[in-house]
Formats: structure tokens, C-alpha cells, sequence
């Protein structure tokens, strides 16, 4: 039998795909065909590392060597000189942006020194479909504990004393929601996986449902066995097919290894699961939606109580958790409530997983303890702003939260804090800003999103927010008055207090939390009719700087509305009234000279 | 919407695959999801055919179509583009790129070149956040964009 000497884990995420990462992969093992190293080289692809940024990533074992940005044309050099020759491919190792020194190893790296991994513990270690590397790092250890070991009841209340609270955005305590579902008495309960992400930005469940699939099936079986349920099911969206197709070979392979089915471990427990798939609707995130949509109805919310663990799918008790929830529970079970309660902040326990993204250095998935500061989520693990640029805001929480701003930027997260800022946790989307984001259009943004997504059940959601839309709209486009910003308040008030689901009572928050705190930027919409990011069209135009235009052309040759004209060598001058303001001269102008008035 | 009269052959399909769900009304969105996935899209007589199968009123599965996104009741293109807009594209421009892809393409988002070759969609977040603004020309992303890489990536489909 020949001895694996070098495991080569390459990300299969879906960033890492789109940008060739199956290509690589394929050139891996030709290569290795070529040199006759096939037998003693595994190539695994793996769910996603978290550093989307600087993928595709290529991971080296046993020495740890993270190879950045590969691409199928390094995939020769890799092989000739890692693997034969032992040498390191330094210019793909990761260039550390303060000292300009390469990084071999990932755990030295400013990314990932901060964060801890408990619900991504095995993603981008693991091929996700393969059931026995996921055993061979604990999986299946934490059901078969329970199973072997403790009474439902004890399960719940080890839960609850961990103090895990649910990973969808409300935060409530999971274990409490176990209770009351296992203490109502029925024929037939149920277990759901909330795999619906609807929030724009955000997709860590995604990322674990395709690298750790297993994680989800023995914690929705823990979960069945603590509640008295012997059927689970996972609500996910249509739009994630890769994370489908890793959830059917985990589900298969687990009723393989007698994991899921009948009388699992000969314990005499029966469970098993089913995947339900969403069509796209955002409101389908809210349980009880979602509960009306895997019936096959229309996925609109109802009225709480009843709440589900007294009567949901099909009128049976159900226990609704999100992916990230069930993903810290088998971790929960075999480290102990005592271990889990330690890590985070006094009414937030354990970490939390957010994707970080927009005008950061760093885009990625992070995983980092409850109470770490957004400083250090931005500026230590993010690598500060991109381009140098000024931060200007980071919004949490997706369309239900809020935009925070640079007083906030020592505030410790946690549930708690981020409501009382305004905003809140969310499912973790965390999208970062800097001067270039006008918060009056970003307000929008999220309002135009709240509005196509609107269920339409109840007016508060389905006509105030329209009409808080319309008031935006006039803002953006210069006819906003000081009437407006007080009508925006006191309609955001009433569809806080009146709505009927989480999706309408949060829906205002964005518009809220950036009056609160971006009310400048707000009055010089209205009053000076000036956007000073350059978003709002209708608030800005380009002039050329006689000064700076070296007189080179280039924006004129990329102008499609031939606005730009001026003699070669000699300032140029854009003609407003062609001028469509798409900003391909602002952009490619080398010299600064292409200024937003 | 297109006036198709619904063939033997495709009524047939509508048949089995409500079929293989036991014609069960609770199954229909599943039962469109298949559909959708033969044909591309749910026309009128396709949705009528799917009501009878089931035994429910069109009413209710035109509610449904409706109601989800991901159902459509329009053609799609040859290649169909979608245009992320997630918050992440959205800060990096994805909106500029889109209104090029609107000018170059001469359509609006929903619509479909009169050729048949192209049709304009977006969508909220494919997960590709690090490779912000994204553009889907059928399967394959496209990451970074920006406007003066339209001209070029629509070049890739001259057939």
C-alpha cells in the first residue's frame, strides 16, 4: 500500500469555482498522472477556506503552505517545485500588505489570527463528501453521545446552559426553543433547517452547508432525538445547487453508515431527513413563512402565537434553527456547555460567522468570537479599506439592520450591542463602506429590496414601505425637503410597531439608523442638493480639471456618448448635456483630473 | 405572455412529472420547480396543465408562480445574464455595469433581445462577494466587472 506524503486541499466554494478552481483541480491530478505521483498525492476539494478575496486557494499539507490567487497555469510549478522539490512557490504565498513580506503558513496571517473557528471548525479541511474524513475529525461523535449516553432532556438542558441563541438574526436561546417544542405531545413532530439566505451579502450558510454537510444532518438528528421527532427537514434555496448536491451525498452517505434512517446506532432512534427547496422569496427566512411554503402554499407569514413548536408543519410541533445554529450544537454536545459558555461576551456565548464584504481589503467568511470589536473585524482581519479609501460605514444585519459608523468601531458585537446601536446581528452579512457609498441611496437600496420582497399581507409593509420608498426616491433626485426626512421617521415608526412579521417591523432600520447617523448627509440631499459620494445622478455631474488633464484622450475613447472632446495634449472638456453620468471617464482617468461636482 | 398551445408531447411531460410526485396538491412547488426545469419557463397552459394534474385551482398555482422569484413566466434567452445586486456588488458599481449591459443590449432588466440571444435579469447575491461586482452569462461568473468589460464579455457569444 502506498503512503499518502502530501494532501493538496483546494477550495470548492462557489467564489473559489467561479474563479477556476474545478480547472485547477483537473490540472492537479494530470500533472501528477504525468509525474507518476498519483498514489502518493491526494488532491481534495474542499468547502470554502473563508479567504474569498484571494482565492482560489490552494492549501498544502502536512506543511500548512496556503498558496493564494492560483491559477491553472501555476498548478505545473506547484507540482515541479512544492511537491518534488520541497521549495515553496513564494510569489504565490500571501503578501502581507504591512511589512511586504510573504506568509506561508495561514495561521500567521493578519486574517485569520483573530478569528476561531467552532461552526466553521471543518470547512476547507475536509471533503465535504466524504463521510469518514468528517468522522475522522469528530462528526457523528456528539450523536452518538447523546444517544448512547443522555436522556432529551438532558440534551436541552445542556443547550440552554451553553447560552447558544439562535444564529438567524433574532438571537433567541436555542435550547429554550427546544424545550417548548419537546414538551408538547404529539404523534408526529418535526425538525427544519432554515437554509433559506436571503440576505444580500451574506452567505456563510451556504458555505457550511458545502463544506461541513455532516455538522447539519447529526445536529438536526440530536435535535429530533431531544424533541421527540423522527423526521427532519431542510427549507434551501433553489439558487445554492452545489450546497444541494453536498447536503444529497451527506444525507445518502449517512443512511449508508446507519447514521440517519431506522434505529440509528441501535439505540432504537429513528430520523431522517428531507431537503424542501425555496423559490426565491426573502420572506420565506421568517419561520412561520417558511413553514407555510415547504406546505406548498404561498410563503406568507401568519400571526405568533401559536408559534411552531405548538403547531407548524402541518399543524405538528416544529422546531425551526438556522444552519450556523445547528452547526455549533454537535461541537456543543462532545466539548460540553461549560467549554461552549466560556468564549464570548456575558449574554452572547460562543462566535459568530460573518461574511464580510464590499470595500474591504479582505472579502471573506470569518468566524470570530461574540464581543470582538468591528476595529478589529475591519481593520486587523479585513485589512482596512480598499484603496486607501476613508471607512465610512459598515452595515450588519443585512435589509433588517442597520449602517454603523466610525463611533461605533470600539463597540464589542454581540446581539445585544448591535440592537442597542440601532442595527442588528442578523444572519451576518457585514457589508463595509467608504466615502464612495452615499447612505441616502444605500437606505434606498435596502428599501427597494424590502418592497420587492414584501410578502403583501399586511399595509404597514406593503404600503408604507412603498411609500417611504417614493420619499427616498425624491431625495436621491434632488427634491427631498425637511418635511420629508420627519414623514420618513414617523412612517418608519408605525411600520416598526405594526407589521406583522420580523421582515416588516425591521424593514425600516436602514432608513433609521442612517438618519441617525448620517443626518448630514441627509439634509445636503435636501437642502444643498449635493450627493457628496457622486451616487446620486441627479445631484452631481463631472467637470475636468484644466489643471490636472494631461490632455491624453483616454476619456474621450472610452466616452459612449462622444461628450468628451479637446485638442490631443490640451485639457479636455465634457459636455453636459451628452453626458449621461456613467462614470467610465471618472474611472479611467489616470490622473485625478475627472472630478464629481 | 406567449400564446403557446400546449403540445401532446409536452402535456405528457407535465403528466409525469406531476406523476412522480403523486399528483399531491402540498407537492407543487416542487412539482414546479421540475417544470420550470424542462421548459425554461411556466406559461399560462403550463401552469393550467399543472392545476388539472394536481387537482387544485390555477388560481393557486398561478399564486405561487407569482409570488417566487425564481419561477418566471417570461422566455429566457439563449444566454440568459443575470446581474448580481447584492449589497456587496452594489457598493463595488455592479449598478454601472448593469446600465451598460441595459445600453449596450438595448433592454431592461426582465426583457429579452428581439434576436432571442440575450436576456437581462438580476439577482440578490450569488456568494461570490469577493469577486464583487459579478455578472452570470448562464453558468459561467464573471468577477470584477466593470462597464468597458462589457463590450468584451458579450463578445464571447458571437455565434
Amino acid at each position: 500500500m502506498t503512503k499518502i506524503k502530501t494532501h493538496v486541499l483546494c477550495c470548492g466554494g462557489t467564489g473559489c469555482k467561479a474563479s477556476a478552481s474545478d480547472q485547477i483541480i483537473d490540472e492537479f491530478q494530470n500533472i501528477l498522472k504525468e509525474k507518476g505521483l498519483q498514489d502518493e498525492v491526494q488532491v481534495i476539494r474542499t468547502g470554502c477556506f473563508g479567504f474569498c478575496e484571494k482565492g482560489p486557494i490552494v492549501k498544502m499539507l502536512p506543511d500548512n503552505t496556503f498558496y493564494t490567487q492560483v491559477k491553472p497555469t501555476d498548478v505545473r510549478k506547484i507540482v515541479e517545485e512544492h511537491i518534488i522539490k520541497g521549495r515553496k512557490v513564494t510569489d504565490l504565498l500571501y503578501l502581507d500588505p504591512e511589512n511586504k513580506q510573504h506568509v506561508s503558513d495561514s495561521k500567521h496571517m493578519g486574517f485569520y489570527k483573530k478569528q476561531l473557528r467552532i461552526a466553521l471548525r471543518n470547512c476547507g479541511f475536509i471533503n465535504p463528501e466524504n463521510i469518514d474524513e468528517c468522522i475522522s475529525r469528530g462528526g457523528y461523535e456528539g450523536l452518538g453521545k447523546v444517544l448512547s449516553e443522555m436522556t432529551p432532556q438532558q440534551v436541552i438542558d445542556e443547550i440552554t446552559k451553553s447560552g447558544l441563541r439562535g444564529r438567524g438574526g433574532a438571537g433567541f436561546p436555542t435550547g429554550v426553543k427546544w424545550g417548548l417544542c419537546a414538551k408538547n405531545k404529539a404523534d408526529q413532530k418535526y425538525v427544519v433547517c432554515n437554509a433559506d439566505e436571503g440576505d444580500p451579502g451574506a452567505f456563510m450558510d451556504r458555505s457550511i452547508m458545502e463544506g461541513d454537510p455532516h455538522s447539519i444532518i447529526e445536529a438536526m438528528a440530536i435535535c429530533g432525538y431531544s424533541i421527540g421527532a423522527t423526521k427532519g427537514l431542510v427549507y434551501i434555496r433553489a439558487e445554492y445547487p452545489l450546497a444541494i448536491h453536498r447536503l444529497q451525498v451527506a444525507i445518502s452517505q449517512a443512511r449508508e453508515y446507519g447514521l440517519l434512517g431506522k434505529d440509528i446506532l441501535g439505540s432504537g432512534f429513528d430520523f431522517d431527513i428531507e431537503l424542501r427547496y425555496g423559490a426565491g422569496a426573502f420572506v420565506c427566512g421568517e419561520e412561520t413563512a417558511l413553514i407555510h411554503s415547504m406546505e406548498g402554499k404561498r410563503g406568507e407569514p401568519t400571526f405568533k402565537p401559536p408559534f411552531p413548536a405548538v403547531s407548524g408543519y402541518l399543524e405538528k410541533p416544529t422546531n425551526v434553527n438556522n444552519v450556523e445554529t445547528f452547526a455549533n450544537v454537535p461541537i456543543i454536545i462532545t466539548k460540553g456547555a461549560d467549554w461552549f459558555n466560556k468564549i464570548g461576551s456575558e449574554k452572547s456565548k460562543g462566535t459568530k460567522v460573518f461574511a464580510l464584504a464590499g470595500q474591504i481589503n479582505n472579502v471573506g467568511l470569518i468566524e470570530v468570537p461574540m464581543g470582538t470589536t468591528l476595529r478589529e473585524i475591519i481593520y486587523e482581519i479585513g485589512g482596512g479599506i480598499k484603496g486607501g479609501r476613508q471607512f465610512k460605514a459598515v452595515q450588519t444585519g443585512g435589509p433588517s439592520g442597520g449602517c454603523l459608523t466610525t463611533k461605533h468601531l470600539d463597540t464589542a458585537i454581540d446581539y445585544d450591542s448591535l440592537m442597542a446601536a440601532g442595527s442588528m446581528m442578523g444572519s451576518g452579512g457585514m457589508v463595509v463602506m467608504d466615502e464612495t457609498s452615499c447612505m441616502v441611496a444605500i437606505a434606498k437600496f435596502y428599501l427597494e429590496f424590502t418592497c420587492e420582497e414584501s410578502c403583501g399581507k399586511c399595509s404597514p409593509c406593503r404600503i408604507g414601505n412603498k411609500r417611504m420608498l417614493e420619499i427616498l426616491d425624491k431625495i436621491t433626485k434632488g427634491n427631498g425637503t425637511m418635511e420629508d426626512l420627519q414623514e420618513l421617521r414617523n412612517l418608519a415608526g408605525v411600520i416598526k410597531d405594526t407589521a406583522l412579521c420580523g421582515l416588516g417591523q425591521t424593514s425600516p432600520n436602514p432608513v433609521l439608523s442612517t438618519l441617525d447617523n448620517f443626518w448630514d448627509e441627509y439634509v445636503e440631499h435636501v437642502v444643498d442638493k449635493k450627493c457628496r459620494a457622486g451616487v446620486c445622478k441627479q445631484l452631481m455631474h463631472y467637470e475636468i480639471n484644466p489643471e490636472k488633464c494631461i490632455g491624453c484622450g483616454a476619456c474621450a475613447r472610452v466616452c459612449p456618448q462622444e461628450a468628451i472632446s479637446g485638442e490631443k495634449k490640451m485639457a479636455h472638456h465634457i459636455d453636459n448635456m451628452k453626458c449621461i453620468k456613467c462614470g467610465a471617464c471618472h474611472e479611467k482617468c489616470k490622473f485625478g483630473a475627472i472630478e464629481i461636482k | 405572455m406567449a400564446n403557446i398551445k400546449i403540445s401532446e408531447k409536452n402535456l405528457k411531460t407535465v403528466k409525469e412529472i406531476c406523476k412522480s410526485f403523486g399528483n399531491k396538491g402540498g407537492e407543487v412547488i416542487n412539482v414546479l420547480h421540475k417544470v420550470q426545469g424542462e421548459f425554461g419557463y411556466l406559461p399560462k397552459e403550463i401552469q393550467e396543465a399543472v392545476a388539472m394534474e394536481l387537482n387544485i385551482p390555477v388560481s393557486r398555482v398561478y399564486g405561487i408562480v407569482s409570488f417566487y422569484s425564481f419561477f418566471t413566466m417570461q422566455p429566457k434567452g439563449k444566454y440568459p445574464i443575470s446581474v448580481c445586486l447584492g449589497t456587496a456588488c452594489y457598493v463595488r458599481g455592479a449598478e454601472k455595469v448593469l446600465d451598460e449591459l441595459k445600453r449596450q443590449l438595448k433592454v431592461q432588466v426582465g426583457d429579452t433581445t428581439s434576436d432571442g440571444k440575450f436576456s437581462l435579469n438580476v439577482l440578490r447575491c450569488v456568494g461570490a462577494c469577493g469577486l464583487a461586482p459579478v455578472v452570470m452569462i448562464g453558468d459561467k461568473v464573471y468577477g470584477r466587472m466593470t462597464p468597458d468589460k462589457v463590450k468584451d464579455i458579450l463578445g464571447e457569444y458571437n455565434d
